[in-house]
């Protein structure tokens, strides 16, 4: 029985010498190179392949290509699963496995067939109506129960092993789609000398030159194709691809296409990407996506063996397959007449139902000159067959053709259908393309442009091979003028083929008399006949209504088939014609695309960049926990032996307190500032007087946005008369570069002044504590540290082993601390050589964690504090802001709001039992037994664990706050469910009036 | 993904630049004696129209220059960009 349904010649794209085994639903089949698993199936004699989104169905094949709307299935296994893969799509290859989806226990016995009987049940805007309320039913009882019965495959829940990547392209022409006028506007606009891509989703090029019987110089269509495909191969200026779908259109003639790699290739090198995403930015874009085949609805028109005439036809001619052997062609056009010359080819004679009243079409005529009796002014009115289709109710067709006359049931294997083409325009209106409806072919089309984008042939609507040829040879070579002198016309060969007389305005059967069997537009949704009807009853008046109340082209074919005969449709009912109705919008991806192939690269480490400092290695060795701050990796804390992060970070920062510790600060933002102007820029930069700094002085900074808060602080010094040395937070480093680049280049371009990031050239090495002065007294004998040659804000230029350094005596921690800059390079040398001075010292390093807890004791505020929410006065920064002078955002201040008493102001909060940890982000109130709401006074900013006095202390911004002080609140975190009494203490909890950095 | 030229730089694409806001907004002068409804107009409010807007960009990833540019909201359609110290043509 294997491959009992082939065709009877070998003139197809299969290579019948290399066999490929796969398996579907746990049997083993095998097909042949070129063939799609759909193909191989349908060889096989498999048509039932899945069950329906709603009612669980049984489906078949519909189609041979994207527009496939029911064979979706799971391919692969474990992590390698991919769910919803549509087999049309999926090139075989040995050991391929795939199983059906959405049924249980098999696809020949689903449970979820009962949907089917219970259809009256499941209307359109069934889940609107049905699951509306109790509210309280939602979580536990609709959402499993939709979730259980929407039938689509199962993501992978491991990891996804493959490997994607992104490849960016420029191009003067993008050609997408390789039919007869895609091949011409590539050749046309590559002879020309333009820089041309031309995709192709398909593995092979031609589009429908592959299927039909055509002429195009003496060669046939097949042969001009392959000949076309060598010129261009031949040509510098031509990227060729394949396996690949432009499935995006965005703005500036960005497109985005998918390219399948290697999920075709039997055993891909281990480096080779599964798929390529490339992002093309194209001078213009040629849409040569041709047209689909329009299915008709009738009564049970969507059971396994009823496929669209077309996709008979490619089954035949390129991949050597017969859907069946017992063929039932219906049609309202000439077209179908070509897969009856096909069936022909391999002796056997289909049963011609056409509605129209005659056609004496060219393929019509030979048909008939082959002795083939044509029913015309016929339809179907139903079928038979369970799991494939066995039968069909046909008959007569009367005078308005509404009623059937006389209906007779006739034996059949399949049921090829046709209702005309539908110009495939999705990337032409993703690109704002404004389309306008084509009477004569029924369909829309493209029509006036919003970007650098044309259609072409069968996409725009030109139907004939004559025309598609024209057309793309023509506007092939007048898009590649814009970009080439050279002038070079292609001139455009002779074709040949048969003319076609017109389709019937006719996509919908009745019904027959007596039953309401479900006559389906859109496969994939299960949506019919009757549920536009339905929606239209109900008052859906605009078709972005009905669409989304029946769920009419929202599947992830995206209405490919089912569109337009929705359309027409409701153009019926309403006695509109289609144009009135309008139509929905396209929108990305044309087809469906991979998670991991959008993601690509950026996975893992590769999200982000990552950004070490110059120590990053040495913490490494020492045990450092990292923490991510920005894309910094900062050490957190250095764990000996057994410590827990509490028990480390204690000991650092007591160490800070008691001895002398190290931190590397590399990662604080660092601004070079130079100019004449530069003192008067700093002046309106900051809140504070900069004129006076003497050279060789910091001075510490607060600078607000516009509309008042505070923005960052950071230290600054003088270098020299029109040189400083900025620096900033961590976090705002490259917001504050932008913010003064923006001053100087926009609003005060009078200035006289350049800024530039210094940050990765210096690292910075924090020492601080009690012992820091002998320590670098000890490492820098040559310079005098001491409290009259180094004052606080001071900074010194030295050398050490042919090192030069910066010395700035500025301090975080509240302690006596210096700051020891060199160039990036040295960072480690400089940090191992106060090591091992500091050995001596006790010296420890410590991480942000005790940095944090030495800054919260200090009541020195931080980005928590600093959130974008505060001006100055909130967070005892008012002592900073100068009266005299104007600088940015300072006219903010002096606003109602935020002048008035009652503003959440900084505190410290100690707990009352000095014992438990104030969870941050807790909430402050006054009684924590009301009933809720409870009005809050503010929150809990920073919380540590004080090293000084041995209990826990938090800096909090609380209503009122000065005047709390010495009260007692509560803290009440309700994410953990606690309450914590509260006492009120002044945020400067250690060394308040500050003489210990003086010292 | 817009495609912007930079008037330095040439045309790159829009993940190099940031956005800056409307382009014809003035800064009141430091020091100036301003009310408050002068003031909360510069700070807070913006037109916001559908067409032709006057912008400011910031050339982030690149040359780190800020420039004006002249794009239609609806369709981004940028029509001009140019210097800070020049004018675009409208
Ligand atoms: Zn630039």
């Amino acid at each position: 029985m294997s491959n009992a349904y082939r065709t009877k010649n070998s003139t197809g794209l299969i290579n019948k010498n290399k066999k490929i085994n796969f398996t579907f639903n746990g049997h083993t089949y095998h097909g042949y190179e070129g063939d799609t698993l759909a193909s191989a199936l349908i060889s096989n004699g498999i048509h039932l392949i899945g069950r329906s989104f709603k009612y669980h169905r049984p489906r078949g094949f519909l189609g041979v290509g994207v527009e496939e709307p029911n064979a979706m299935v799971q391919l692969h296994e474990g992590n390698k699963s991919e769910p919803n893969i549509i087999a049309t799509e999926v090139e075989l290859v040995e050991g391929l496995k795939a199983k059906s989806q959405n049924c249980w226990p098999s696809v020949q016995f689903d449970i979820g067939e009962v949907n089917n009987l219970l259809n009256r049940f499941f209307p359109a805007g069934f889940y609107y109506k049905t699951f509306m309320w109790p509210k309280s039913f939602w979580m536990k009882i609709y959402e499993p129960f939709i979730r259980k019965a929407a039938g689509m495959g199962v993501a992978p829940l491991q990891p996804d092993p493959d490997r994607y990547e992104h490849n960016y392209e420029h191009c003067d022409v993008l050609v997408v789609g390789s039919g007869p006028s895609g091949l011409a506007s590539a050749l046309a606009a590559a002879k020309n000398g333009a820089r041309v891509i031309l995709a192709e989703d398909k593995a092979n090029f031609g589009g429908s030159l592959l299927t039909d019987e055509v002429t195009i110089g003496n060669m046939s269509g097949k042969e001009w194709a392959n000949d076309t495909v060598a010129q261009l191969k031949s040509l510098p200026n031509v990227i060729l691809k394949k396996r690949s779908q432009v499935f995006g259109y965005y703005d500036h003639n960005m497109t985005v296409m998918i390219e399948r790699v290697s999920d075709h290739q039997e055993n891909p090198s281990k480096y080779t990407p599964r798929q390529r995403l490339h992002y093309i930015r194209a001078g213009e874009v040629i849409v040569s996506t041709g047209s689909i085949e329009r299915p008709i609805s009738f009564g049970n028109n969507d059971r396994p063996g009823i496929l669209l005439a077309s996709a008979a036809k490619e089954y035949m001619t390129v991949y050597e397959t017969l859907v069946g052997k017992k063929p039932i062609i219906f049609t309202n056009n000439d077209t179908a007449y070509s897969t009856a010359l096909e069936f022909l080819k391999n002796d056997i004679t289909p049963v011609i139902l056409d509605t129209r009243n005659n056609s004496n079409g060219e393929l019509v005529k030979e048909v008939k000159q082959k002795g083939v009796n044509i029913r015309f002014n016929s339809g179907i009115a139903d079928t038979k067959g369970h799991l494939k289709i066995k039968s069909a109710v046909i008959g007569e067709l009367d005078k308005d053709k509404e009623n059937f006359t006389s209906l007779e049931s006739i034996d059949c294997d399949c049921i090829c259908m046709s209702g005309g083409w539908t110009p495939t325009v999705h990337l032409s209106s993703q690109a704002g393309n404004k389309l306008k409806f084509n009477e004569e072919i029924d369909a829309f089309v493209p029509d006036k442009k919003r970007q650098r984008e044309s259609a072409v042939g069968a996409a725009n609507g030109s139907f004939t091979l004559n025309q598609s040829l024209a057309e793309g040879f023509q506007v092939g070579f007048d898009l590649s003028n814009k970009f080439t002198d050279n002038n070079i016309v292609t001139n455009t060969p002779n074709s040949k083929e048969p003319k076609y007389e017109k389709h019937e305005r006719l996509w919908c059967m009745p019904l027959p008399q007596g039953k309401t069997p479900k006559r389906f537009i859109d496969f994939q949704n299960d949506v019919a006949v009757s549920d536009v009807e339905l929606a239209i009853r109900e008052g859906f008046r605009s078709i972005e209504h009905v669409k989304r109340y029946t769920t009419l082209g929202m599947a992830g074919d995206q209405g490919k088939t089912s569109n337009l005969n929705g359309l027409q449709y409701v153009s019926n009912i309403e006695k509109k014609i289609v144009p009135e109705v309008g139509h929905t919008t396209f929108r990305p991806p044309y087809t469906p695309v991979t998670i991991g192939a959008i993601v690509g690269r950026e996975v893992g480490n590769h999200y982000l960049p990552t950004r070490k400092s110059p120590i990053h290695n040495w913490h490494e060795e020492n045990n450092a926990v990292f923490v991510a701050a920005g894309l910094w990796q900062r050490p957190r804390y250095y764990p000996k032996e057994s410590e827990n992060m509490n028990d480390a970070v204690n000991r650092e920062a007591a160490n800070v307190r008691s001895n002398v510790g190290i931190c590397d600060v590399t990662t604080l933002g660092k601004i070079d500032i130079k100019g004449p102007d530069a003192p008067e820029f700093l002046n309106r930069v900051y809140t504070n007087a900069w004129l006076k700094l003497p050279v060789g002085k910091a001075r510490y900074g607060v600078m607000l946005r516009e509309d008042g808060m505070v923005f960052d602080d950071g230290t600054t010094s003088r270098l020299s008369e029109n040189h400083f040395h900025m620096t900033t937070t961590t976090a705002q480093a490259a917001n504050v570069l932008s913010h003064l680049e923006y001053y100087l280049q926009v609003v005060w371009p009078e200035l006289d002044v350049n800024v530039l990031s210094t940050t990765e050239q210096w690292s910075g090495i924090a020492v601080a504590g009690p012992k820091s002065r002998e320590l670098l007294s000890k490492l820098f004998p040559n310079i005098d540290l001491s409290n009259e040659g180094l004052p606080f804000m001071g900074l010194v230029d030295t050398n050490i082993d042919g090192i030069f350094a910066r010395i700035y005596r500025i301090s975080f921690s509240g302690e006596l601390a210096y700051e020891v800059n060199v160039e990036s390079n040295f960072g480690l040398h400089m940090w191992k050589r106060i090591m091992d001075v500091g050995k001596a010292f006790n010296i420890e390093p410590y991480g942000t964690e005790a940095l944090s807890t030495l800054r919260i004791e200090m009541g020195h505020v931080a980005g928590a504090e600093l959130d974008g929410r505060a001006v100055p006065f909130d967070v005892g920064l008012n002592g900073m802001v100068s009266k005299k002078k104007d600088f940015i955002g300072k006219r903010s201040l002096s606003k109602e709001a935020f002048t008035s008493e009652d503003r959440q102001t900084i505190v410290g909060l100690v707990p009352l039992d000095k014992r438990t940890k104030i969870p941050e982000g807790s909430h402050i109130v006054e009684n924590d037994k009301v009933a809720s709401p409870v009005p809050k006074l503010g929150h809990v900013s920073s919380s540590c664990w004080s090293v000084e006095y041995n209990n826990p202390f938090s800096i909090a911004i609380i209503k009122d706050g000065k005047n709390k002080i010495g009260k007692n609140l509560f803290a009440v975190s309700p994410l953990k469910d606690i309450s914590i009494p509260v006492e009120v203490v002044s945020s400067h909890y250690v060394d308040p009036d500050g003489e210990r950095v003086r010292s | 993904m817009l495609e912007i030229k930079c008037p330095y730089c040439g045309k790159r694409s829009q993940n190099e630049f940031s956005y800056g806001g409307d382009a014809t907004v003035k800064r009141p002068t430091l020091g100036e004696e301003i009310s408050t409804e002068d003031w909360d107009n510069f700070v807070y409010f913006r037109d916001n129209p559908r067409g032709k807007h006057t912008e400011l960009w910031h050339h982030v990833s690149g040359c780190r220059q800020w420039f004006k540019a002249s794009r239609d909201t609806a369709t981004h359609e940028i029509f001009d960009t140019c210097k800070m110290n020049e004018a675009l043509n409208e």
